[in-house]
């Protein structure tokens, strides 16, 4: 089959907002990445910072009030944004498939793994029956020939598809854990399951929200593990929604750095990891301990406090908090720039620095800036305005305007 | 070392008989107090020694099995130092944090803090005033009808351990400055609070009374990446400043690693491995150390992809139907006949690392 589309999932500056009595919460402001077919995506960042939200939109579970406000979401080239519940259902699950963090809540407690994991199977997958052995009404297309029936596979076929899904996650007595109801499970058990509901349809997505944050060290060594090597074999695209740069480091291909409801960094895992460019990113890597750390290291902290999602600043959302904050960094919000082939950040702070190293043109820079010509509120000053920042941060003039139109990225 | 001497099978033998009642109790007390004398050790700030801590469980009618959380542990922490405690969730760590304060009766065995035996209520109040504990989770730990000021003052109020109100706040101002808090935070309710500030509170609170000791039970686990670093930095300044000895819970290996100066490693209420912390990393020698070590997730993607994981088959077995022998043995890939029959005891095999493993057992 020939392929119409460029990316197997592309969402392209989602915004989705919860509505509630104080206001609008956006939850996710401007999201866009790509995914392409059999890639693992980590999508990095701190609680609140939308990563799981970023997910439910996608599926479009989300709960009220909260709705996808602007945006798209490509799937095959094909629009999930406004789509109806009914056609929406047909890809749920079928085509994209979700695990969610905690395999205990999220298992229904008075029936057995059988019935759930069966119920999900006769769900969603079917078999084409000749229409001589139909004994109901016979469709017929325009042409009036025959349409071939899809029905529900019967209970028997779906325990058979059950077992040999469970196989495939690594659970033994396949036999007697269909019997079993869920609070008689261990965790890393239920996540296998979780994991195993998902597959059931063999997905072309896999999005796991964090899949192993409710499990141990060793359990949580097991399911990358399976993820990784079920991965392999059914050659699916996984997104893995965490906040653990360790378990990024593990099985990802590419990660997205989120922050306050954006996408700051994207790269491939090794640009991430040993070329960060985004302030958020460098003080994540240097605030978490590493294995090689001596005894005496000290951690270097994000300072600060989480982005508050009800008073997201007007400019970068990480300027409060970021130790290299600019002028410029409190008013306009930094559009995407290429570092490299594989690596996004939306940084004011790395066009300086590439500037600075004669890289990129004042004019570029200040291009990138705003898109005006000279403004000398823009011509950056090379100390970093620790000082400056707090009192900045209170008198910040109102240029909300600015914001929304970040202006050209330069080439 | 001591704790060599510890737990010899002679000692068990003469020491652990059936409880019956509180009077044989305080008789054992004296019984146990008398086997190791050394272990009154000046540097040592607490001292543990067989500690057991058994929840009966009903199991029918009129049946109760003993959950065994804790079982038969022995360790010392000495003056100033940091011991790191990790394991599984549900292998007793916690519990065995909340026995050595008291805040669960311990079933058995022995507790020393400054050599002094804690055996009743004079001696364990005492206790509790230098000994402290931060709570893993700040956003159940502090009660939301109080305001942060009594929040911090409450421990001062219990020990009457101020003059007029304006010495209370004073001291509450104190605190909070100690912890990175702002006077303005003072009348504040506790949902007001980002995690990291939460978990400052719960830090101030703790400090109220001066401790010597504190029990840091899981306190990063809750809180957000970012804010860890800010908190951890907050527990090792604190502790160049006062002085304060920590036993810090957690299971996040690599932060455990950071704080720590020695780290025991629990499986199934047992301490299976206890050594300095780089040395722990560098040559675990428990097959159940080596492994946990191993799924560590290393944030750095070239050493993730070198590295060998050893990834263990199954999952904790319940603590009710604990296994006969060493407790690691179903899951243990190197496990040989002895394991199933006799308890491996933790003994020193190399200079300040003890490990309970058969496969060292020659080598002492």
């Amino acid at each position: 089959m020939e392929k119409t589309y460029k990316h197997l999932l592309r969402v392209k500056d989602l915004h989705t907002s919860f509505f509630i009595q104080a206001g609008e919460v956006k939850s996710v402001n401007g999201v866009s990445f790509a995914l392409d077919e059999g890639r693992i995506l980590g999508i990095v960042g701190e609680s609140g910072s939308g990563k799981s939200v970023t997910a439910y939109s996608i599926l479009q579970i989300l709960q009220y009030p909260g709705r996808i406000v602007s945006g798209s979401i490509l799937y095959k080239g094909k629009q999930l944004v406004g789509i109806s519940d009914k056609e929406m259902s047909k890809i749920r699950g079928n085509k994209i498939s979700i695990i969610f963090q905690d395999p205990m809540t999220s298992l229904n407690p008075t029936y057995t793994i059988g019935n759930q994991l069966v119920e999900a199977i006769r769900l969603h997958t079917t078999k084409k029956i000749e229409a001589k052995d139909f004994k109901g009404k016979v469709k017929k297309d325009n042409d009036g020939k025959v349409v071939y029936k899809d029905v529900r596979i019967s209970k028997k076929d779906a325990i058979v598809k059950a077992k040999e899904m469970l196989t495939l996650v690594g659970i033994n007595e396949v036999e007697k854990r269909l019997q079993q109801y869920p609070f008689e499970l261990s965790g890393g058990m239920l996540q296998r399951i979780m994991i195993a509901m998902g597959l059931v349809c063999e997905p072309d997505i896999l999005i796991a929200d964090e899949p192993t944050t409710a499990l141990d060290v060793t359990i949580q060594a097991q399911i990358l593990d399976l993820l990784k090597t079920i991965q392999k074999k059914m050659g699916m695209a996984i997104i893995i929604i965490t906040h653990d740069l360790g378990v990024i480091a593990q099985i990802c291909d590419e990660v997205d750095v989120m922050y306050a409801g954006k996408v700051v960094e994207r790269g491939t895992v090794d640009e991430i990891f040993y070329n960060p460019q985004h302030e958020y990113t460098k003080g994540l890597l240097k605030s978490i301990p590493k294995n090689t750390d001596k005894r005496g290291d000290k951690l270097i902290p994000v300072e600060g406090n989480p982005v508050d999602v009800f008073a997201l600043p007007d400019g970068c959302a990480f300027a409060p908090r970021c130790s290299k904050c600019m002028n410029v960094c409190l008013h306009k919000v930094p559009p995407k720039v290429k570092v490299n082939d594989d690596h996004y950040t939306c940084c004011f702070k790395y066009i300086q620095s590439q500037y600075l190293a004669g890289r990129v043109t004042k004019e570029n820079m200040q291009k990138y800036m705003n898109g005006e010509p000279v403004d000398k509120s823009l011509v950056l000053p090379q100390i970093p305005l620790d000082k400056i920042r707090i009192r900045d941060l209170k008198n910040a003039p109102k240029e909300a305007n600015d914001a929304k139109n970040p202006g050209e990225v330069i080439k | 070392m001591a704790d060599k001497k510890l737990v010899t099978p002679k000692d068990e033998n003469k020491v652990f008989k059936k409880k019956s009642s509180k009077e044989s109790l305080a008789k054992r007390f004296e019984e146990l107090d008398s086997v190791n004398n050394d272990e009154k050790d000046k540097d040592n700030i607490l001292v543990v020694k067989h500690l057991k801590q058994y929840f009966p469980i009903s199991t029918g009618f009129f049946l109760t099995k003993d959950l065994k959380a804790v079982d038969d542990v022995t360790f010392s922490i000495k003056k100033g130092e940091t011991l790191g405690l990790v394991g599984e969730s549900g292998c007793g760590k916690t519990t065995l944090g909340r026995s050595i304060l008291h805040l669960y009766e311990p079933t058995d065995g022995l507790i020393y803090f400054n050599g002094k035996l804690i055996n009743d209520k004079n001696s364990l109040s005492e206790f509790r005033q230098k000994a402290q504990v931060v709570f893993q989770d700040p956003y159940s730990s502090l009660d939301p009808r109080m305001t942060v000021e009594d929040i911090i003052a409450e421990p001062l109020d219990v020990y009457h351990s101020y003059k007029d109100k304006e010495d209370r706040r004073n001291q509450v101002l104190e605190l909070m400055k100690i912890v990175g808090l702002t006077p303005e935070h003072l009348t504040r309710y506790a949902h007001e609070f980002s995690g990291g500030q939460r978990q400052r509170i719960g830090i101030a609170r703790a400090l109220a009374l001066k401790p010597e000791f504190i029990v840091c039970d899981e306190p990063v686990s809750a809180l957000d990446v970012s804010i860890q670093a800010q908190v951890i930095n907050t527990f090792e300044d604190l502790k160049k400043k006062l002085g304060l000895t920590y036993l810090f819970v957690a299971h996040n290996l690599l932060v455990v690693k950071h704080i720590s100066d020695r780290i025991a490693v629990m499986y199934l209420g047992h301490l299976v491995e206890l050594a300095k912390s780089e040395e722990l990393f560098d040559k675990p020698l428990h097959p159940y150390t080596q492994s946990l070590l191993s799924a560590i997730p290393i944030p750095d993607p070239r050493e993730s992809r070198s590295s060998k994981r050893i990834i263990l088959s199954g999952d904790i077995p319940s603590p009710l139907n604990a296994p006969s022998g060493c407790p690691f043995r179903t899951r243990c890939s190197k496990a040989i006949e002895k394991c199933a029959t006799s308890r491996p005891i933790l003994r020193e095999i190399e200079k300040e690392h003890f490990v309970a493993c058969h496969l060292y057992g020659d080598k002492n």
